[in-house]
């Protein structure tokens, strides 16, 4: 029996279930006190002010990073507004206990609706108020074993920082919770911890106590009552992952020869000492936005240029493609405004268009771009984001020309321009696929919105399907620089469409260079076409990943 | 009033850690602050769960008001915090 969730900290871990049951139970609705309104806030002030002291106390003890989560949650027990809202019920009457539920619940229904990340930390804010109320009626609190003869596994429905914090590794072999995601405490804890843990793992709850289980960090799987020789063969594949990582060095290549450049994104030259550790050959994504957020003007000529330069100079042997300003939507800049309101930002001014519209800026970026690549020049890549038509592209190539910015290109994110890459391959000298924002305008879907994160699954047959028509057969090298080229398996899909470079952020280079190491470009084209050949974004990863069988040996 | 308008840089947004330096900064000023999603409904900066409620995304902006003594500096303080990568 498997209990299938999402591994968000690799690596193999064996042992007894040790399942955690947390359950304060809601105090009534209606419930009242007896004596003084006086009493009764004091007595909830006084249990929330203990909650704060023990999470403070427990992150002291724990230090690091935990340090951090348990202060701040320190500060959401201490919350004015929270206290206003307890004092509130409790003046009209409502016992301290049910005073506490009603006012977390306030608070909690927020962060749901937020959804995402947001709707992980409303089971911090459960954590805080049963303890709090537990405080308030002598309700013993759930805790762990802190010492273990054997590592156990912790199962819980979610687990809260306080409970994880002063655990090691020499006491818990992996964490399966629920619920959560993969920007819950659960997950960051493990990771700092080297503890394999799934998360979303329906029905792990149900697991009899005591049960021994192997979980896959990595895959997200938790067998139940493995045997001997499966639990040897996990903990092979997962140490051969880690050596294949350590062993994966020098330029991207596919098993037979064929190169792919793989590139890192950037945001600037504090970024550059991670992409050269990761071993990227390159930028494939210098997002110049963020050296003018927060800005109330532009930065100055020289300020741009050495930003520019220092980027240049990090990579001797590579190329550095950077893209021009991409404000609007979720990034605005105060000096780089749609000049009229528009009620849907992804559809309005912003990225080329407000570009466009902004000759100063322009001028500016370009010029700076320009003096930057003195005795660099060819490898200088420049390119537009959020192109739609060949007279936008044709328009950004000639003002970078002018300028001597040999080298222009343009991203293609929109449909449209995946759709005629042909005509504008006829201007450009390269493209780059931005898959993120090629899923939001393919899909409709808000990239912003959580609820609608399925839509934005790059293994969408769709969006595969227009960077097949990107890359086309016009010859004119096109990139992928988003999420997409992140994913192992993804990658080798991608060089398998024609893709000729790969961009991510600088950790997830080891993974894809020995990922794309072990297969060879037939492999990757028959894995593409698989992928194309299914109807669900699910159908379309499981037959690629059947047809790329050194991941599961790599345990990517 | 001493109002500063700031982009939030950190890649997690305003949540975690920078929203915990954000509201501790906050808390420590004897007059009143609140925050802003630009054009929405001002929050007390100093209550971690309303700044948390706000949903503040890396790269969107905010708007910190604050009024009384030394509000320029404490204004000042908070959008650094805000927009510390």
């Amino acid at each position: 029996m498997t209990v299938s969730g999402v591994g968000v900290s690799p690596g193999i871990g064996h042992g007894p279930v040790y399942v955690l049951t947390v359950s304060v139970p809601e105090p009534p609705e209606g419930a009242t006190y007896q004596g003084e309104a006086d009493q009764e806030k004091a007595r909830a002030r006084a249990a929330l002010e203990r909650v704060a002291g023990d999470l403070e106390a427990r992150g002291v003890r724990a230090g690091g990073e935990a340090k951090d989560v348990l202060a701040a949650q320190a500060l959401m027990a201490r919350d004015p507004g929270l206290a206003i809202g307890v004092d509130a019920l409790i003046e009209r009457g409502t016992a301290a206990a049910r005073a506490v539920w009603e006012s977390f619940g306030k608070y909690r229904d927020l962060l749901v609706a937020a959804g995402g990340y947001m709707g992980e930390r409303a089971a911090d804010l459960d954590d805080i108020r049963d303890r709090t109320i537990a405080v308030l009626t002598g309700h013993p609190l759930p805790g762990v074993p802190t010492v273990a003869a054997e590592p156990y596994v912790l199962v819980a429905r979610d687990l809260a920082p306080a409970d994880t914090v002063l655990l090691t590794k020499d006491v818990v072999a992996a964490f399966v919770t629920e619920e959560g995601g993969p920007t819950s405490h659960t997950a960051i804890l493990a990771r700092a911890m080297g503890v394999p843990a799934v998360v979303a793992a329906r029905g792990a709850t149900a697991l009899r106590p005591g049960v021994r289980v192997l979980v896959d960090g990595g895959a997200g799987t938790v067998t139940v009552e493995p045997s001997e020789e499966r639990v040897a063969e996990a903990r092979r594949v997962s140490q051969a992952r880690e050596r294949a990582l350590e062993g994966a060095a020098g330029p991207g290549r596919t098993a037979d020869g064929h190169p792919v450049p793989l590139l890192a994104n950037i945001g600037g030259p504090r970024d550059v000492k991670t992409a050269v550790d990761s071993g990227a050959e390159g930028v494939g994504l210098y997002r110049t936005e963020f050296l003018f957020l927060d800005r109330t003007k532009p930065p100055s000529h020289e300020e741009q240029r050495d930003a520019y330069r220092a980027v240049l100079e990090a990579f001797p042997h590579g190329k550095v493609v950077v893209r021009t300003l991409d404000a609007g939507a979720d990034k605005p800049l105060a000096f780089l405004r749609s000049p009229t309101a528009e009620p849907n930002p992804a559809l309005g001014q912003r990225g080329l268009r407000l570009f466009r519209a902004f000759p100063d800026v322009m001028n500016a970026q370009l010029q700076a771009l320009a003096d930057a690549a003195e005795g660099m020049a060819d490898r200088l890549q420049v390119m537009a984001p959020m192109v739609s038509t060949v007279e936008e592209a044709a328009w950004f190539v000639h003002e970078c020309a002018t300028r001597g910015l040999a080298s222009a290109g343009v991203m293609i994110e929109v449909p449209a321009a995946a759709l005629r890459s042909k005509d504008l391959a006829g201007v450009v000298d390269f493209f780059s696929i931005g898959t993120n924002d090629l899923a939001q305008y393919a899909f409709a879907a808000d990239r912003q919105v959580g609820a609608l994160t399925q839509l934005q699954d790059p293994w969408q047959p769709a969006l595969l399907d227009l960077v097949a028509a990107a890359v086309g057969d016009h010859g004119v090298p096109c990139g992928v620089c988003g999420e997409a080229a992140a994913d192992p398996a993804l990658a080798c899909v991608l060089v398998g469409l024609g893709v000729a470079t790969l961009s991510m952020s600088a950790p997830a280079l080891p993974a894809v260079r020995a990922g794309l190491a072990r297969h060879s470009l037939a492999q990757c084209r028959t894995a593409a076409a698989a992928a194309r050949g299914q109807a669900t974004a699910a159908g379309a990863r499981n037959a690629a990943r059947a047809r790329l069988p050194a991941l599961a040996e790599l345990g990517l | 009033m001493a109002e500063r308008k700031v982009t939030v840089e950190a890649e997690v947004g305003l949540h975690a850690r920078p929203a915990a330096t954000f509201v501790q900064a906050a808390a420590k000023a004897a007059i009143d602050v609140t925050v802003a999603k630009l054009g929405g409904e001002p929050v007390n900066a100093k209550s971690i769960l309303m700044v948390m409620g706000l949903d503040v995304r890396q790269g969107q902006s905010i708007v910190i008001r604050a009024e009384g003594e030394g509000a320029e500096e404490l204004v000042d303080e908070l959008a650094a915090i805000a927009s510390a990568p």
